[in-house]
């Protein structure tokens, strides 16, 4: 098994091929084959470069009505560097992501404690709009969902409604089909539905209709867990050329997925108190090159090498 | 696989041959599928019921000379068979109706389905649907004795509203089809995948536009099936009219502020005085039920046809 090798982390589409194999392969042999792999691609050129944070978790809980659900979590978001956050199913990972964009504020009885900083402005602080957060922080989510509009009308959607100063709409939305690496595929049935579209061209149109508002940082939420080796591949590589101008945060089930996307990794768990009730809690943040090589904690270590989860 | 031997898979097919017939099941069928036709032959008794009248009225009247005429009036010494005043009277009452109900029934849809709680949207649903169970004699008669005196009350001058008039009659049934148009509309509203909303909001939009941009568009279709049934009772109904709209139908108008007969207040009014049977009178009824029938099927002809033009299909 060790003769497996992992693809340049900036691959090009022709690869795909490969990289199913690869997928396939690192399925049957987690253990053995990830950290060493990992290690490779960490040291082949996806260093780590910044360190200002434009994000700021410091002590974050969030609950359900009276349900903790994650707490005390403090890290930081790097700029346009990627930041994943991996750990088992009910570890509150993505609890915290939508606590990044205030799409908590959606679900009844959700209730955020601590500070969550964007710029060192407080978030959660009562004069902010969430609307204007959400411009700043777009989400792309697990399942792609798309509008019951027009591919067209699916991108120009949050420059109209949010009333950006647009000169050529035409222009904008070709713009960000194309960096979606998707405007090659549909550039002449702009007008058919979104929904005719496959589930990974569906999700990269998702992410197209997000970064035509222009926003700074990107929340993806499971953003490959419905699409299939070869979708992921394209939206992973996709990843790579948005970390040039974005800051990326995303929530992944996939280990291998994070060693390979992220600059960042934080690893969450579900903790288990004496009333029998489960809280996610961040265990380790650091690195994703040391975080997958060289772990400080004996919990990541075992859910990276397959221990458990 | 060692498991399957010959006398294994015979052992299996005889527990599996049919062993004995099942009554209850076969008569629970028959059953059913009585009670299935019993709906389709009432449809096809009523259609032949009004077919023969109606042939009769019209070889004694030309099909022209009903769909053109512009004065009814069966009743009078002076007879004319024109049925275009029924018509406009019918059309000039739903649409007064539209106007009322679909700008309350669909704004108490999206307030239920986007801005109420659970809690409010569990008490004030089935209020709202209660409203669809009062009897239409009794909005007959407040539109008479309660709506059209305070209409006359507040009218701003000029020329006032008759005793019975379309205006009120069509507001009365406005607010009769607005728990049909509210609540098939939130039904559909309610059924847009919660992460169609989720994309809108994380793209900044706020809960107007959520609603107005991406919930009401991907529940089209329900919405302009419900808008449609809405129509269809509008045309349909018959005691609002009869009571509030007025009798007259001897000139064509188009005048809310008058008095007019519809269709169905013809036919209700006419059928309940003694006329005889087989008359030409009696078959005229008939030819207006005919023609009341056809646009109701055409009406519901349309809307299955829109309803699959605006269908969205998710996954």
């Amino acid at each position: 098994m060790s003769t497996v090798t992992y693809e340049p982390l900036h691959r090009r589409p022709q690869h795909q091929s490969e990289v199913t194999t690869v997928n396939h392969s690192s399925t049957t042999s987690r253990p053995a084959v990830s950290i060493s792999a990992i290690a490779d691609t960490q040291t082949a050129g996806h260093q780590a470069t910044s360190t200002v944070p434009v994000m700021e978790l410091s002590g974050v809980s969030v609950y359900y009505g009276a349900y903790e659900a994650v707490r005390d979590t403090s890290m930081p978001i790097q700029r346009k560097q990627i930041t994943a956050m991996i750990g088992p199913s009910g570890c509150g990972k993505s609890t915290i992501l939508r606590s990044l964009n205030r799409m908590n504020d959606l679900i009844p009885g959700a209730r955020v404690t601590g500070s969550v900083t964007y710029h060192g402005q407080d978030l959660y602080a009562k004069d902010v709009d969430p609307i204007e957060v959400r411009r700043r922080i777009g989400m792309v989510f697990q399942k792609p969902n798309p509008f019951p509009k027009s591919i067209y009308d699916n991108v120009a959607y949050g420059p109209r409604v949010t009333g950006m100063k647009v000169d050529n709409m035409d222009d904008l939305v070709e713009k960000a089909l194309r960096d979606a690496a998707l405007w090659d595929e549909v550039k002449d049935k702009l007008k058919t539905s979104g929904l005719a579209l496959s589930g990974g061209q569906q999700q990269r149109l998702c992410i197209a209709r997000t970064i035509a508002v222009k926003p700074e940082i990107i929340l993806m939420d499971e953003p490959c867990s419905a699409l299939d080796p070869i979708a992921t591949a394209k939206i992973e590589d996709l990843m790579f050329e948005l970390a040039n101008d974005y800051t990326i945060v995303i929530v992944t089930h996939n280990m291998q997925q994070a060693a390979r996307v992220s600059h960042y990794t934080a690893f969450f768990t579900a903790e288990v108190d004496q009333e029998q009730e489960r809280h996610g809690r961040l265990v380790e943040f650091s690195q994703t090159g040391k975080l997958f090589t060289n772990p400080a904690d004996k919990r990541t270590e075992d859910y990276i090498t397959g221990r458990f989860g | 696989m060692t498991t399957s031997t010959p006398s294994a898979g015979s052992a299996a097919g005889n527990a599996l041959r049919r062993g004995r017939r099942r009554p209850v099941d076969s008569t629970v069928k028959v059953l059913l599928v009585a009670a299935a036709l019993v709906s389709i032959a009432t449809t096809v008794g009523i259609v032949i019921a009004l077919v023969q009248p109606a042939i009769g009225f019209f070889q004694q009247v030309s099909i022209v000379e009903f769909l053109t005429g512009t004065s009814w009036t069966p009743t009078f010494a002076q007879k004319a068979y024109g049925v275009l005043p029924l018509v406009a009277a019918t059309v000039v009452v739903t649409v007064i109706a539209l106007l009322i109900a679909v700008p309350i029934g669909l704004g108490s849809a999206i307030y239920l389905s986007e801005y109420a709680n659970r809690r409010t949207r569990k008490v004030l649903k089935p209020i709202i649907e209660l409203l669809a169970g009062v009897p239409t004699v009794v909005y007959g008669f407040v539109a008479l004795f309660a709506l059209n005196p305070l209409l006359q009350d507040i009218w701003p001058g000029g020329r006032k509203p008759a005793f019975q008039n379309l205006l009120i009659a069509g507001i009365a049934m406005g607010i009769m089809i607005v728990p049909t148009i509210a609540s098939i509309s939130e039904d559909s509203m309610s059924s847009v995948p919660r992460s169609l909303r989720e994309g809108a909001y994380a793209l900044a939009s706020t809960k107007m536009q959520v609603s107005t941009r991406v919930v009401v568009p991907a529940a089209i279709s329900g919405i302009v099936a419900a808008v449609v049934l809405g129509i269809s009772r509008a045309v349909g109904e018959t005691m609002i009219v009869t009571i509030a709209g007025g009798l007259v139908s001897d000139k064509v108008t188009f005048d809310p502020l008058e008095g007019a007969a519809t269709m169905t207040a013809f036919i209700a009014n006419v059928s309940s005085g003694d006329i005889p049977v087989g008359s030409l009178d009696y078959d005229s009824v008939f030819a207006v039920g005919a023609l009341l029938f056809l646009i109701t099927f055409a009406l519901n002809a349309v809307s299955i046809r829109m309803v699959r033009r605006f269908r969205e299909v998710y996954e």
